[in-house]
């Protein structure tokens, strides 16, 4: 598996750590009722397909990806650094 | 047809002619009172149990695939019961206990094998860790040794007890852990349901779940719509997506965990043994196969295969412990789909609609489990009341936090297990 960096270009799986489904960025207000947090900490769709989820590349320019990878096949169809992910909404 | 020794001798002195299928091939009813989801480990023992213990048997059990073609074919076969916590201890205790019957019970030969597991220890705190273990295992009534280097020694000659790095302190024994033939389990449990008057309806996917007013009427499948009183959902790796068309999503992420055979050999491993440097656990199977797995590969995955950094990190361990392995050839590998929940530990409870019943969550760990949760899943379901032995397996403990089983102490999240 092989992940396109925005930064580093086509890079070896193993410079990288996936942190699971990029929901965790979308983090509830510190107010927010303990249902949401529940939600955000634990809920997931957990799809058969194509997903986002949020990897560091430890191993090379220390960003944080949103890559797209589909959890049936394992194809990477790209990454976006997780602060333009952010800002995009 | 009941098997024994006298029925193989009788069956070879006739050609062989009278062996029958083990089980039927029916077509789905229009009801059921009870609708298992899933043909696999969990699910075929949960129908077993329910007509065996509490005598119900207008039961189904649909598979979309074939009957024990996921997990239960798709493990390193390890049983054992060397968990700490509260609710974990007591479960494996009971489901170790179920296996030492299973055979007789099901008149299946599971080719169980209490063979003794080995849980090796490279520092002064993590023997301290596995003393507490011990100790934990042995309260609860199951077996547990402690072995110094040189009782290791005895029983495992060939380790490397002179390397560097990960230096062999000793081991934590369970003599009662071992392994079984994983098929045959599958196969046993289905035998035993349908000789009980399961219907085993292969090749039936669910596609839908009736609910009407808070209750489950029934389900839509690939073969015609089956009505049913209540439904149990034991689908492993794939819970997400069937639970989902009952409008629930789970605390449970889908992950591949990698396992490996070489090519057969003479004896050479009799114990199952487990690597404290990482995560690294290998036994021989009776046809001479060195069984060997490691860590999850860390990323959601339904490919049912894995990505090779995994796979060499594996070979990587066994060769730093025991190099004789290293001319083996590596015959096959393969991954399961493992339905991880937060904090390790599994679920069996009912859900908030009414007549629907959960049990998954068994991270990479299902295998040893299939008799204890198949009994007390069929508890549940027949009694509405959690067996004793899996009260602590509750669905609402991550909204709750109450009850959390973490039993590696690495925190009650996603992608710690």
């Amino acid at each position: 598996m092989q992940i396109p960096c925005p930064l580093c270009g086509l890079r070896d799986s193993r410079e990288f750590t996936c942190k699971g489904d990029a929901v965790t960025l979308d983090r509830p207000a510190a107010d927010a009722p303990a249902g949401d947090w529940h939600a955000y900490l634990h809920l997931r769709d957990n799809p058969a397909g194509p997903t986002r989820e949020l990897w560091y590349h430890g191993g090379g320019c220390g960003a944080w990806l949103v890559v797209m990878r589909n959890t049936a096949t394992h194809a990477v169809s790209g990454a976006v650094l997780a602060s333009e992910a952010r800002h995009a909404g | 047809m009941r098997y024994s020794g006298l029925q193989v001798l009788a069956q070879g002195l006739t050609g062989n002619r009278g062996w029958r299928p083990a089980w039927r091939d029916p077509a789905p009813k229009d009801e059921y009172d009870i609708v298992i989801i899933g043909g696999g480990g969990h699910g075929l023992s949960t129908a077993y149990y329910l007509a065996r213990e509490h005598g119900l048997t207008n039961i189904a059990v649909l598979e979309k695939g074939y009957l024990g073609g996921g997990n239960v074919g798709r493990n390193t076969t390890i049983v054992r019961a060397n968990y700490q916590l509260e609710g974990n201890s007591q479960f494996y205790s009971h489901s170790l206990k179920l296996w030492e019957g299973l055979e007789a019970d099901l008149n299946y030969n599971v080719m169980h094998s209490q063979r003794g597991l080995i849980n090796l220890f490279h520092s002064d705190g993590q023997r301290d860790a596995f003393v507490r273990r011990g100790n934990m295992m042995i309260n609860q009534g199951d077996d547990a040794i402690l072995l110094d280097r040189e009782g290791c020694r005895k029983l495992l000659p060939y380790l490397d007890y002179e390397q560097t790095r990960f230096p062999i302190y000793g081991g934590l024994y369970h003599p009662r852990g071992g392994t079984a033939r994983h098929d045959a389990v599958a196969w046993g449990y289905a035998r035993g349901a349908d000789r009980r008057g399961v219907d085993l309806i292969q090749q039936c996917e669910v596609t839908g779940i009736d609910i009407v007013g808070g209750r489950v009427t029934g389900l839509q499948t690939s073969r015609g719509a089956i009505r049913a009183k209540k439904v149990g959902i034991v689908v492993a790796g794939r819970s997400s997506q069937v639970a989902a068309m009952a409008g629930m999503r789970l605390p449970i992420e889908s992950h591949v965990l990698q396992a490996f055979v070489t090519e057969g050999l003479k004896p050479v491993i009799d114990h199952v043994i487990s690597y404290g440097m990482g995560h690294f656990y290998i036994s021989q199977s009776d046809k001479g196969g060195l069984v060997f797995g490691g860590d999850l590969d860390f990323y959601a995955s339904y490919a049912a295969r894995g990505n090779l950094p995994m796979a060499e990190h594996v070979a990587e361990a066994g060769m730093s412990l025991m190099p004789m392995i290293g001319k083996a050839r590596t015959l096959r590998s393969w991954g399961g789909i493992m339905d991880m929940s937060p904090d390790g530990s599994p679920i069996i409870d009912r859900t908030d609609i009414e007549g629907l019943y959960l049990n998954c969550g068994w991270c990479y760990g299902g295998f040893k489990a299939v008799p204890g949760s198949g009994h007390c899943f069929a508890h549940l379901m027949a009694t509405d009341r959690p067996h004793p032995a899996a009260e602590r397996y509750r669905l609402d403990r991550f909204a709750t936090g109450h009850g959390l089983m973490d039993e590696e102490g690495t925190g009650s999240q996603h992608n710690l297990h």
